[in-house]
């Protein structure tokens, strides 16, 4: 077999460095003949990553088979990807709280806090001052709450930064202090409904955004993706640096595209219910045809604005000056300061950031439910804690990805949707993703090790 | 001193206290350029702290630092670079979990016209520092603590000399490495004393740094106990300076020197 990759100078140099200048260096660095080894590192996939990508097929499938084809279907899948969206976009701020070795217990009850003041905001205060179905109060409704989770964001990191009291009492009192908040606000009543366009936030047959549409959302994501393989290998011509195989781009590229446009094929092949189509072919004068009306849902509001939200947020923590400063605090706190980075308002940032995460969710899930309840979020900062750590955030500090954590999130749901698919009691659904988390973070653990 | 340049750094009755313990107690010690000045003493005789007052990691209580004759406002990590002060600290101060380059532009990052970290452009310079420092070293995109320590420590070195420093701190330069690595930091050290440029060496052990040093300051229990040339003592007599506090004839005693015998 022919023994000559595509990047070979640049491992030959490498080998020659670690035999000349460093003998202690662990033999697991030296390229291998391997082809799988060579696979990986020519496409620098994440094996973490695939890992992970391989534990959801397989949650997947078992659930297909122990549901007689009922969870492999656009229908079960469009749901799913509905109920992830509130959790993941939590998850990505997780990410950044739990690098820096801080952990916010307060998300869920944040998370009901703010849904309770948006819709008191929408449905009781701006009615009164603008009048029924303005077509601002959506918008106002969801500053107004991006604004107060911001805020309570904010005075956690100050406490914790500037107070230097710890981030899980601090969080800790934050999760009873906001979940008493919202009882307070409407003295625990519930509040409904939202406005019409605030509800598209939160899924359902109107708040998807069609086949067309998602074709386009697909084709742009492939477009970007491709774009972004391209401008990475142009940086890396700029200064002849070692590039990946042209092979390996092309993988990577179609590898891109092909999941993407799976994925919309997958929201556009899921049908609006036949009452809600023939009401909307009646209100829009459209014969009914024989074999019933197909208009495909496509992607939903919710997980269009979760997919934006963890593009974003993987910017932040990749390509701005504040990401690398969060993975440095975690990395070395006392590096980073004697860098001279303000640690304290970087720890004031992230958890700034973590609060206006929150009133997203907060937007998603209250539109979902079309209402506002004290207890809305109970448990989600243990579904987001979970969610990060399935998805390799260290609670040691220093490592973590967006994407791994949206991931994770999603293998969490899938667990959850599958169980009450299957017909599992409640109490034993409770006790496998119990269990399944701390199985997960105990095999991340020996991947680890191993892969020292 | 013999000398009548300006120093390139004067560092006058500082001094530091925690919790009523005096770790540098009216210390004064100065630097000129092109010259190392190696700070000797035992652990806890309070060099570091000193060192740590000039970059920024500690506020003094009391005392002046002068920078080319002129007083200096440094209060933080950030003020001492401002002023060319770089520092190689004795725990390396890298974070480990980010690659070389990271923790090169630490805190001073390039940044793309649109506000976006310039990874390539970091890396080549990246590239093109070490490979004068270690030119073996070609571990670009590995986290750091995947390095030997030797990596580390020229890692830690590339992000001092990286922003033409005028003012070099060396923390036990040399307490992690093996004899070959530690032969290349000599090396280096000469070279940026040719470059005019003027370094701290701190170490506990004189055998590290009597050869490179062209003066040695001394300290014992937070006070100076005096300054000698390299070149007027024996290393016996400087060993007898840091254990004593004893001060040969030709050295010029400090507050901490030994009352007479």
């Amino acid at each position: 077999m022919s023994c000559a990759p595509a990047n070979e100078p640049w491992e030959h140099a490498k080998a020659m460095a670690e035999l000349t200048h460093t003998p202690s260096t662990p033999l697991t660095a030296r390229p291998q003949a391997n082809a799988v080894t060579r696979f990986f590192r020519a496409t620098e996939i994440d094996t973490r990553l695939l890992g992970m990508v391989g534990a959801l097929l397989i949650i997947w499938v078992g659930f297909e088979i122990l549901s007689d084809g009922l969870f492999l279907t656009p229908r079960n899948l469009w749901n799913l990807s509905v109920q992830t969206a509130s959790v993941s976009v939590m998850a990505t701020g997780m990410v950044l709280v739990i690098v820096t070795r801080n952990i916010d217990l307060s998300v869920g009850s944040i998370l009901g806090f703010v849904g309770m003041v948006m819709a008191v905001t929408q449905a009781e205060i701006l009615p009164k001052l603008i009048g029924f179905n303005h077509p601002a109060i959506w918008i106002i409704a969801l500053l107004v709450g991006l604004l107060v989770g911001t805020a309570i964001g904010a005075l956690h990191g100050a406490i914790i930064a500037f107070l230097k009291v710890p981030s899980f009492i601090v969080t800790l009192g934050g999760l009873l202090v906001w979940r008493g908040g919202a009882w307070f606000i409407t003295s625990g009543r519930t509040v409904a409904p939202m406005d019409p366009t605030y509800r598209l936030m939160g899924g359902g047959t109107e708040g998807s955004i069609g086949a067309t549409a998602s074709w386009i959302v697909g084709i742009i994501a492939c477009i970007a993706i491709v774009g972004t393989i391209i401008n990475s290998r142009r940086q890396r011509q700029r200064f002849g640096f070692p590039q990946r195989p042209m092979w390996a781009e092309y993988f990577l590229s179609a590898l891109g595209c092909v999941l993407v446009l799976g994925a919309v094929a997958v929201v556009n092949s899921y049908p609006w219910p036949t009452a809600i189509a023939r009401r909307y072919a009646d209100a829009n004068g459209i014969a009914w045809p024989d074999g019933g009306l197909f208009i495909a849902h496509g992607i939903a509001v919710p997980v269009l604005i979760a997919i934006v939200i963890g593009i974003i947020m993987t910017f932040i923590s990749t390509r701005l000056r504040f990401g690398r400063y969060v993975f440095a605090i975690g990395g070395n706190q006392e590096a980073a300061e004697l860098a001279g980075i303000k640690t304290r308002w970087v720890t004031v940032k992230i958890f700034a950031l973590m609060g206006a995460l929150c009133a997203v969710a907060a937007a998603i899930s209250t539109a979902r439910l079309n209402a506002a309840t004290n207890a809305q979020g109970e448990l989600d900062e243990l579904y987001t804690i979970a969610a990060a750590v399935i998805g390799g955030t260290s609670l040691g500090g220093g490592m973590g990805t967006i994407a791994g954590a949206m991931l994770g999130a999603l293998v969490m749901q899938s667990l959850q949707s599958g169980m009450v698919l299957v017909g599992i009691d409640s109490p034993l659904q409770r006790i496998v993703v119990g269990v399944v988390l701390v199985v997960a973070v105990w095999l991340d653990t020996v991947y680890r090790a191993r892969a020292r | 001193m013999t000398e009548s340049r300006t120093p390139l750094v004067e560092m006058n009755n500082i001094s530091i206290s925690f919790g009523g313990i005096h770790a540098v107690d009216n210390a004064s010690v100065d630097l000129y350029p092109g010259e190392v000045v190696a700070v000797l003493g035992h652990n806890g005789a309070g060099k570091s702290t000193l060192i740590k007052i000039l970059s920024g990691a500690y506020r003094r209580d009391s005392g002046d630092i002068l920078i080319n004759g002129e007083a200096a406002v440094i209060n933080n990590p950030r003020d001492a670079k401002t002023y060319g002060i770089e520092t190689i600290y004795q725990t390396l101060a890298v974070a480990d979990n980010v690659d070389a380059a990271a923790n090169l532009y630490l805190g001073r990052e390039l940044r793309t016209p649109w506000g976006t970290l310039d990874d390539v452009a970091m890396e080549h310079k990246t590239r093109e520092v070490m490979g004068r420092l270690n030119p073996n070293f070609q571990r670009f995109k590995e986290p750091v603590k995947a390095l030997s320590g030797g990596q580390r420590q020229s890692v830690a070195i590339a992000r001092a000399i990286l922003f033409d420093a005028r003012i070099l701190i060396m923390d036990e330069p040399t307490a992690a490495l093996g004899p070959q690595e530690t032969a290349q930091v000599g090396e280096l050290i000469k070279q940026l004393k040719k470059e005019g440029i003027g370094i701290f060496l701190i170490s506990h052990d004189i055998h590290d740094v009597f050869d490179l040093a062209d003066r040695v300051t001394v300290m014992k229990n937070g006070r100076v106990v005096g300054h000698a040339r390299t070149q007027d003592v024996t290393k016996d007599e400087v060993l007898g300076m840091i254990i004593l506090g004893k001060v040969p004839e030709k050295a010029i005693p400090g507050p901490g020197a030994m009352a007479n015998v």
